[in-house]
């Protein structure tokens, strides 16, 4: 086909370097190496792990790294300012779900009492209620109840504070630029911690719970540890995760060979979750590789099976935990990136109100379902995609109102303003946190 | 004959050997198996203690990931990193192969495209690590040499220049490499700009420096020393034949401080590879440091054991750089023990 070759011929760059974290949810970029995809495209791409979040963003920026797998609160987060500033942005989507929040045996003990029993086994989800009254103990005796996540800006943090709140325990409030602790207020108080330390954090007792993504979850499990009591698809279903993250100058000075990575991502992407989910097995045993997450087969296997092992021996089916490509799962949505910044509106990392069309303007400028619609046209003329794999053309970029989170409160992507109204704990309106407090 | 090896085995360290040679030779047996006995037979039977009690030891302690590996089970890691390393080295000939295919296809189609080969892009293997920690190691030691002899000459040679410079060797010969690492890691990030062609990477760069600022304090140290203490009626012949500047050094100067100049490098080269992985562990730069934090992060049954390779790994590799810089310093301190 010399239009296939044609469009090799006008990469701009063909050696690329993306950097991940050790998380099942990078399985797209290794899918794309292992099975040729970047190959296919014309592109020569070193993987490589990172160290932390803030490692690999850093190294985006300082053009170290071509791209990565990243936080879906980065490229907003680094955009807007808070933390990094820099033009960050995204045209692919990685995944839906895959993160856990675990807490530690002793704490899944002082829980479990709380916790309505069926048949020997708790009823999930697991709501943060039961974990109030541990909390409120700890809090009475003066000491600090400490959890971790793995970056300010992660799915995670938001993720463990919508649990904490959505069971009335405050997570604490950011007042950047003078305070970015996140814990002005708290009851549970939330630190980072890289996603591979998390076993060994909370095994050393500095934590006493986590959010993060797989595997680290199941290893705790594994290792006897801790116990998962909430998966975010529990939090809210179908909850987007990761995406692919490259510098804006990156993306113009680069434009072909970015659609050549969106392209061959998508194909790893369908790949992932081709014939209801097929080919995990052979996924699994990629990413069990030291080079890719490296830990046991088992450990990934877990959940990337459409399974979910809670307290040890409690296995569970959850065949939606990853989702890769199914119900559009790799679509940039505009709503997605607005969720994420109401969620900075609400614990003061935005720490002053704004209009609702800001959020439209950020999510516009950075995340470009154009370019990924782009790729997929390309990937249908190829044959190697269908029509109906991907969203319509007239697509709005806003899903409909969502309604299945824990809490049962509705989530309407153009109305962010309104939306952060109905929360009973996080800032709403024209409320701002000044020396610690929350004023009007 | 004999007797050069022999003397060729005490200067390169290797005094393990000259027993044997004796024995060859016909100098009294008796006390040549004694001698080979204190220098092979205890240290060996020693060493299998060790991994006796390190055997025993292991199978007692608990973590949670599983038993700690005994001797046995690093030995199997081992080949299993081998292992590892030649099945890479297959992917990267199958890389190799579709590429030249890819770049045969492109040429019938457009006789003038623009084709180039591109390097492997699979994983670094072990041994890759291992090619990459050494290569970082001697770069930033050879910088660090480059840097502190001339300095050191002079510090040897000018009392005020010495006390200039004291200060400043003090405060920073005791900064840990962690402390430079942020510091290199932003000032090159800024000065030095990489490109698709560009020489060398920024973590090379950034492991490289970071060696070169902790390990050239012994050097300089050394050679300054080494240069004050030169015997003065060596400096007075000199002043004498009317020397000039540079002939005073090359003749006189450098060739007694030589010694102490090379007992310096070898405390350097010490250093500079403790330095090294550690720096590579904090700034994730590729080499043997990233392959143990790499594996810590894993947290997979077999991380522990192949951590536990990499330490000896770094200990045999410390211990040889450390021989082979003895057996230079012991060349060039023509018969005088330092």
């Amino acid at each position: 086909m010399p239009g296939q070759v044609g469009a090799i011929d006008n990469l701009e760059k063909e050696e690329l370097k993306f950097g991940f974290i050790k998380l099942t949810d990078m399985a797209p970029l290794a899918i794309a190496y292992e099975k040729g995809y970047f190959e296919d495209e014309g592109l020569y791409v070193q993987i490589e792990a990172q160290a932390n979040w803030k490692v690999l963003l850093d190294r985006v920026i300082n053009g170290e790294l071509d791209g990565a797998h990243m936080l879906a609160g980065q490229p907003l987060g680094a955009t807007i300012g808070f933390g990094t500033q820099a033009h960050i942005i995204t045209a692919f989507s990685m995944d839906l779900n895959g993160n856990g929040i675990t807490v530690a045996n002793d704490i899944w003990q002082q829980m479990k009492q709380h916790v309505p029993m069926e048949g020997g086994k708790p009823v999930h989800p697991i709501k943060a209620s039961a974990l109030k009254p541990v909390v409120d103990q700890y809090k009475s005796e003066g000491k600090p109840f400490n959890m971790g996540m793995v970056f300010p800006v992660s799915t995670h943090n938001y993720e463990l504070r919508y649990w904490l709140a959505a069971g009335g325990i405050k997570p604490g409030y950011y007042a950047p630029p003078q305070d970015i602790s996140g814990q002005i207020n708290a009851d549970a108080l939330l630190s980072v911690t890289p996603p591979p330390q998390m076993p060994a954090t909370l095994e050393a007792g500095t934590i006493y719970g986590y959010c993060v993504g797989e595997p680290w979850n199941q290893q705790a499990v594994f290792k006897g540890i801790g116990v998962p009591v909430v998966t975010d698809y529990e939090i809210w279903k179908d909850n987007p995760e990761k995406v692919f993250g490259v510098s804006k100058a990156w993306a113009d000075r680069y434009p072909n060979t970015h659609l050549a990575v969106v392209k061959a991502l998508i194909r790893a992407a369908m790949w992932l979750d081709a014939d209801n989910n097929k080919n995990r097995p052979e996924a699994v045993k990629i990413l069990s590789d030291s080079a890719y997450v490296g830990a046991d087969y088992d450990v990934i296997a877990n959940s990337m099976t459409g399974t979910f092992e809670y307290e040890k021996g409690d296995k569970r089916p959850l065949p939606d935990f990853n989702v890769f490509f199914r119900y559009n799962a790799t679509y940039p949505y505009y709503s997605d990136a607005i969720w994420y910044l109401t969620q900075m509106r609400r614990w003061g990392q935005i720490n002053e109100h704004k209009p609702d069309s800001w959020y439209m303007e950020v999510a516009k400028k950075v995340y470009r379902p154009d370019i990924y619609m782009a790729a997929a046209k390309e990937l249908i003329a190829e044959g190697k995609a269908k029509n109906s794999d991907f969203p319509a053309d007239d697509e709005s970029g806003f899903k409909p109102p969502q309604g299945e989170f824990i809490d049962g409160i509705v989530y309407d992507g153009s109305k962010p303003n309104e939306y952060l109204a109905k929360f009973a704990i996080g800032l709403k309106g024209k409320q701002r946190v000044v020396d610690g407090k929350v004023v009007e | 004959m004999n007797n050069q090896l022999i003397k060729f085995l005490n200067i390169t360290g290797l005094t393990w050997f000259v027993p044997v040679v004796r024995i060859c030779q016909g100098d009294n047996p008796q006390q040549q198996i004694k001698a080979l006995w204190m220098a092979i037979g205890i240290p060996t039977f020693a060493f299998i203690i060790f991994l006796l009690l390190w055997n025993s030891v292991a199978q007692q302690i608990q973590t949670s990931l599983g038993t700690l590996p005994g001797p046995v089970a690093v030995w199997t890691e081992v080949d299993s990193l081998m292992e590892d390393h030649y099945a890479e080295r297959e992917k990267e000939v199958a890389f190799y192969e579709r590429q030249r295919a890819r770049n045969e296809k492109k040429l019938t189609q457009t006789p003038d495209a623009n084709v180039k080969i591109r390097p492997y892009t699979g994983k670094p293997t072990y041994l890759d690590q291992i090619v990459t920690s050494l290569y970082t190691v001697f770069s930033g030691f050879f910088l660090a040499t480059l840097v502190a002899v001339p300095l050191g000459i002079l510090c040897g040679m000018s009392r005020v220049f010495n006390t200039a410079l004291n200060p400043l060797i003090q405060v920073f010969k005791p900064v840990s490499p962690l402390a430079w690492l942020p510091i290199v890691t932003l000032i090159v990030s800024a000065l030095y700009v990489s490109n698709d062609d560009s020489w060398f990477e920024k973590s090379f760069l950034t492991s490289a420096i970071t060696v070169t600022l902790c390990s050239l304090w012994p050097t300089l140290i050394n050679t300054a020393v080494g240069v004050s203490s030169i015997d003065q009626d060596l400096i007075n012949v000199g002043k004498v034949l009317r020397l000039n500047y540079s002939t005073q050094i090359k003749k006189i100067i450098l060739p007694s401080a030589l010694p102490y100049i090379f007992t310096g490098m070898r405390l350097s080269l010490g250093v500079g590879w403790m330095v090294l992985i550690a720096a590579e562990m904090l700034a994730q730069n590729p080499g043997l440091g990233k392959f143990v934090w790499d594996e810590f992060q894993n947290g997979s049954s077999h991380s522990l054991g192949k951590i536990m390779v990499a330490v000896f790994t770094i200990g045999i590799i410390g211990f040889i750089l450390d021989r082979i810089m003895h057996a230079l310093q012991n060349v060039f301190s023509f018969g005088k023990a330092l």
